[in-house]
């Protein structure tokens, strides 16, 4: 109903199910997505963190309709998308574009630059002739920072963070409003990583882009988000504007992370906080509270009830029996560490 | 048993590389890798080699180690470990020294570990090899163990004290019989396994490195690299590959390990951060080139080169909020490398000198090295 | 591969300048003063029974028609190099299609492709092919029918493999985000990726299927006893191996180098592509 809501999810999932025996019976599921409901709003950056496997880049493949949601719904401009096929879904793949990791692999190494610019432009009748088409290309490279001269060459012809820029430039192609980025700079050197992100801010101010940024760098989501969710196993277990993640974690699993971060200054290297274990697999999740194998704080009643999101100050949520039963149970004061 | 940490920490120079150069023969052209590296690794310091990719710290581990691809040649040089030059070893000799005194790990354990064998049986190949060189160690290490439960209940039972005696023998014959051995190396490849804090070494020890999570696997490739009692350890990207909280255990075991035992580690990385967390002192490479060496507070406090001073600045972090820069240009091609300082095309300070020579090393403070025209010859 | 590229070409040009060569129809001709006789002073075969030629000078002899055999060697190069072409091409196209589809689209269709594509590899070829050829009839098209039928399913096979691997590739997703439809994604992007492996299978093959084709004509399976294809020529030879040599060892010859020539050049193309790809 808002319309500062560019995108919601309404208890998305995604199961891949896991066949065996001759006849591929079905006999358990990888819930690579259990259950995620999130709003973005228009113009935010909303950072997805979280380790391998916990279900970030599923869930924004999902959230694209490159993968068909098992259940729940998402919402793109108050339009339900997640049962949209075809014809009725080319519209809405308009709106939202996605960035991928691996800048050698996303681009069509046989395909020169103009050529693959200009297929959107075509497929969704952009341009009303060539020679607009062309221009506008042209104008894609130079706001992207490449030459437009180089419009007939090929991707092995460019660097790596130059080749991000084009798969930059042919998600913009289509004038999207909201653009997946899906750890765009984590196959980069470090020298480019802060080209590439400072281009995106200035790309989400010209343009006024909305961007989820899928990372599992903790440094860059500080960097490039306005608000942060962890996820974990499949859920979202924390959701805060992020600064407040970083300066104020609630969830142990953020502290967690956040603590085993190393920090590029020597004077304070402190103990790296190691969590215990490893992460369970997505086949055969803990039951009520994932996270309780590997959590310091866990009780029984972790292993029984569900948590659900609590939202203990405003705009800060987390999914977890502690710290609002304070008063009745408690035993451990998570806030304390 | 701990593995004991000398007493008496000489600085003296485990490795030291001298104007090494390399060049790789490809199709596309020459690359011209090493463009003169000088470094050298004190006995039991933890050195980080920083740079990003393409900087030549691969090259540069894979020389030292002898482990080049066939299209490389060494063009000049000399790689001293202990005063003994790597580079003009024969094949065997060098295989002893990868065998006794250098081990490496790599990024990822998954391609580096064989996956028809169990982590066990990989091992204690190691240690099989070459008997000669391990035997003594075997012995001393279950010696050892008997004398500890000796010191925890006051006696042997007799099963033990006829150990006991087996294996005193055949410390002075210097000869063992062949299950024997198997027995014992299995028994020192557990202890390894523990060391390397491993929560179940049995289960590793039988397991296929597929059954095995990100981490075990690379803390094997690392129990691996420490049986042999290295002098020096290479560690290639060890933790890149590997989830942050994963990271933070491997950190974690090499601050610990740097602690317990007496060997000197290169960690090779691309991440400032980790380089922050664990090592004791910084070399930075680009494009070929050593261009900064300092103790790890000192480089982080006070960088002296653009090109340390533009990384640092450009690197996110995670514990505030701060303005990045960035470097402009991208990392030469190295076919066709820039002349004299090969990062003069990208350094805001550069000057007409900086693109006719190779500034040599110079030692600004104590212990803090730069090539750079900027602070001299 | 630099041997093989030669051998090739040099084939490939001798077959397009064939009609310039020598007279298109000169092997529907019978001359009965020169059969089986060899008058080329360079060779001496040292048996007794050949027979020397009158007239001009036949450099690798005559045929039992009295045809000289350089020619018609000359001539039976663009035949068996067009046959063999026609099969491979439409091998190509074949498997591309059924491969391409089953690769891309997957599920049901896949499965139904897959099985028919196994029926047909598990027939015998060469004994489809007699079999085909003796009942429907000893022609150039069902030749070229009745082997191309064993040999298209390994280029479905080959095409969908590796439309298997490169639909997973990213870019292959950003087009599906980007909104393309599958026709578009399989037949611009994915099967242009996929083609190497089938070029380089592809040349080998023209070998292969060459003395397949040549095999069959061996036996016995030609339109006209006169036909100029070098199995042909080759299948005369045998009743006269002691008489006339030649009439079976240049046509072999003929057929060996040819072969050898694309096998080399379908490696070398292989060895191009592989080692980029490494370093």
């Amino acid at each position: 109903m808002t319309s500062d809501y560019l995108l919601k999810t309404d208890n998305l999932f995604k199961w891949f199910p896991k066949r065996s025996g001759i006849f591929g019976r079905t006999i358990d599921h990888l819930k690579a997505v259990d259950g995620v409901s999130i709003d973005i709003k228009r113009g935010e950056t909303l950072g997805l963190v979280g380790e391998s496997g916990c279900g970030k880049t599923t869930l924004g493949r999902t959230i694209l309709r490159l993968t068909d949601p098992s259940n729940g719904s998402i919402t793109v401009d108050g339009v339900d998308i997640s049962r949209l096929k075809g014809r009725r879904l080319k519209p809405f793949r308009r709106k939202m574009q996605m960035v991928f990791q691996d800048p050698y692999a996303s681009l069509d190494p046989r395909q020169n630059v103009r050529s693959a610019l200009l297929e959107p432009m075509l497929i969704h009748h952009i341009a009303s002739s060539k020679n607009e088409a062309n221009n506008l290309a042209e104008e894609l490279m130079e706001k992207v920072g490449l030459n437009p001269d180089h419009l007939a060459r090929f991707p092995h012809e460019f660097s790596g963070g130059q080749r991000q820029r084009i798969a930059i430039a042919l998600a913009l192609a289509v004038q999207p409003s909201f653009i997946v980025l899906d750890e765009p700079t984590s196959s980069l050197d470090v020298s480019v990583q802060s080209q590439i992100l400072a281009l995106l801010r200035n790309l989400q101010k010209d343009l006024g882009l909305t961007y989820m940024f899928i990372s599992h760098n903790l440094a860059v989501i500080r960097q490039m988000c306005n608000r942060a969710a962890v996820m974990y196993l499949g859920r979202v277990v924390e959701l805060a504007p992020t600064e407040r993640l970083f300066t104020n974690p609630k969830y142990p699993y953020t502290k967690a992370l956040l603590s085993s971060v190393p920090i590029p200054d020597p004077s304070k290297r402190k103990e790296l906080h190691v969590l215990q274990g490893d992460v369970p697999s997505p086949v055969a999740v803990p039951n009520a509270c994932r996270f309780r194998t590997r959590c310091s704080f866990a009780t029984d009643k972790c292993a029984t009830i569900a948590p659900s999101m609590v939202e203990l100050e405003p705009e800060h949520w987390i999914e977890c029996h502690y710290d609002i039963d304070f008063n009745r149970t408690s035993q451990v004061d998570i806030t304390r560490n | 048993m701990k593995m004991l940490k000398s007493e008496n920490r000489k600085n003296t120079d485990v490795l030291k590389i001298s104007n090494l150069n390399v060049t790789f023969h490809t199709y596309a052209g020459d690359v011209k890798a090493l463009n003169g590296v000088d470094l050298s690794v004190k006995k039991s310091e933890l050195l980080g080699l920083v740079g990003e990719s393409g900087c030549g710290k691969s090259v540069t581990s894979l020389s030292i180690v002898g482990l080049l691809p066939p299209n490389a040649e060494i063009i000049s040089g000399e790689v001293l470990l202990d005063g003994t030059n790597l580079l003009t070893m024969t094949k065997e000799e060098m295989r002893r020294t990868r065998l006794q005194d250098v081990a490496i790990v790599f990024q990822d354990p998954l391609t580096y570990l064989n996956p028809v064998l169990t982590i066990g049986s990989q091992i204690t190949e190691i240690i099989t090899v070459d008997t000669k060189i391990f035997l003594p160690r075997l012995l001393e290490h279950r010696l050892h163990e008997i004398a500890q439960v000796q010191n925890e209940n006051g006696k042997l039972d007799a099963k033990l004290l006829t150990e006991q005696e087996q294996l005193n023998s055949a410390l002075q014959a210097s000869k063992l019989g062949k299950n024997e051995i198997k027995r014992l190396a299995r028994k020192y490849a557990l202890f390894i396994l523990r060391s390397v804090r491993l929560p179940d070494p049995e289960k590793v020890f039988k397991a296929y490195p597929f059954e095995l999570s990100g981490g075990m696997r690379q803390r094997a490739m690392i129990a691996m690299a420490l049986v042999r009692r290295p002098k020096l350890l290479l560690a290639d990207e060890i933790s890149t590959a590997l989830d942050v909280t994963v990271q933070a255990q491997i950190l974690q075991l090499l601050k610990e390990l740097k602690r317990e035992i007496d060997t000197s580690i290169i960690l090779i990385t691309h991440d400032l951060a980790v380089v922050a967390e664990v090592c004791d002192r910084v070399a930075v490479m680009y494009a070929g080139d050593i261009v900064e060496v300092a103790d790890v507070e000192e480089l982080f406090k006070n960088p002296l080169h653009p090109y340390t001073r533009g990384l640092l600045a450009s690197i996110p972090r995670a514990d505030a909020l701060v303005e990045q820069t960035s470097i402009g240009g991208s990392v030469p091609n190295l076919i066709y490398p820039p002349s004299g300082c090969r990062f003069h095309p990208r350094c805001p300070k550069a000057f007409a000198k900086c693109a006719q020579a190779k500034p040599n090393l110079v030692e600004v403070s104590p212990g803090h090295i730069v090539s750079c025209f900027l602070y001299g010859e | 591969m630099l041997a093989g590229a030669i051998v090739s070409a040099t084939s490939v040009i001798l077959a397009l300048l064939s009609g310039v060569i020598v007279e298109p129809s000169y092997w529907n001709q019978q001359n009965p003063n020169v059969i089986l006789c060899w008058n080329n002073p360079l060779i001496d075969w040292h048996i007794r029974n050949v027979v020397n030629c009158a007239g001009p000078i036949y450099p690798l002899g005559t045929d039992i028609y009295g045809r000289s055999l350089l020619q018609m060697i000359i001539l039976a190069i663009p035949v068996d190099l067009q046959i063999a072409v026609e099969i491979v091409a439409s091998a190509i196209l074949i498997g591309v299609l059924l491969g391409g589809f089953a690769g891309y689209i997957g599920g049901a269709l896949d499965e139904i492709i897959l099985r028919i594509t196994d029926i047909f590899l598990a027939i015998p070829g060469i004994l489809l092919a007699i079999v085909m050829l003796v009942v429907l009839g000893r022609s150039i098209p069902i030749l070229t029918i009745s082997v191309l039928v064993t040999w298209w399913p390994f280029y479905v096979r080959l095409v969908r493999s590796q439309v298997l691997g490169e639909k997973e590739k990213p870019y292959v997703e950003r087009l599906r985000a980007m909104g393309a439809g599958g026709f578009r994604i399989l037949f611009r992007h994915v099967v242009p990726n996929s083609i190497y492996p089938v070029v380089v299978q592809a040349t080998l093959d023209i070998g292969a299927v060459i003395l397949t084709v040549s095999a069959l004509m061996f036996i016995g399976l030609t339109p006209d006893p006169k036909y100029p294809e070098l199995g042909n020529l080759a299948k005369q030879g045998i009743q006269y191996l002691f008489t006339a040599p030649w009439l079976i060892i240049f046509p072999g010859l003929t057929l060996l180098v040819i072969s050898i020539g694309f096998n080399l050049l379908g490696d070398g193309i292989r060895d191009i592509f592989d080692p980029r790809l490494r370093r």
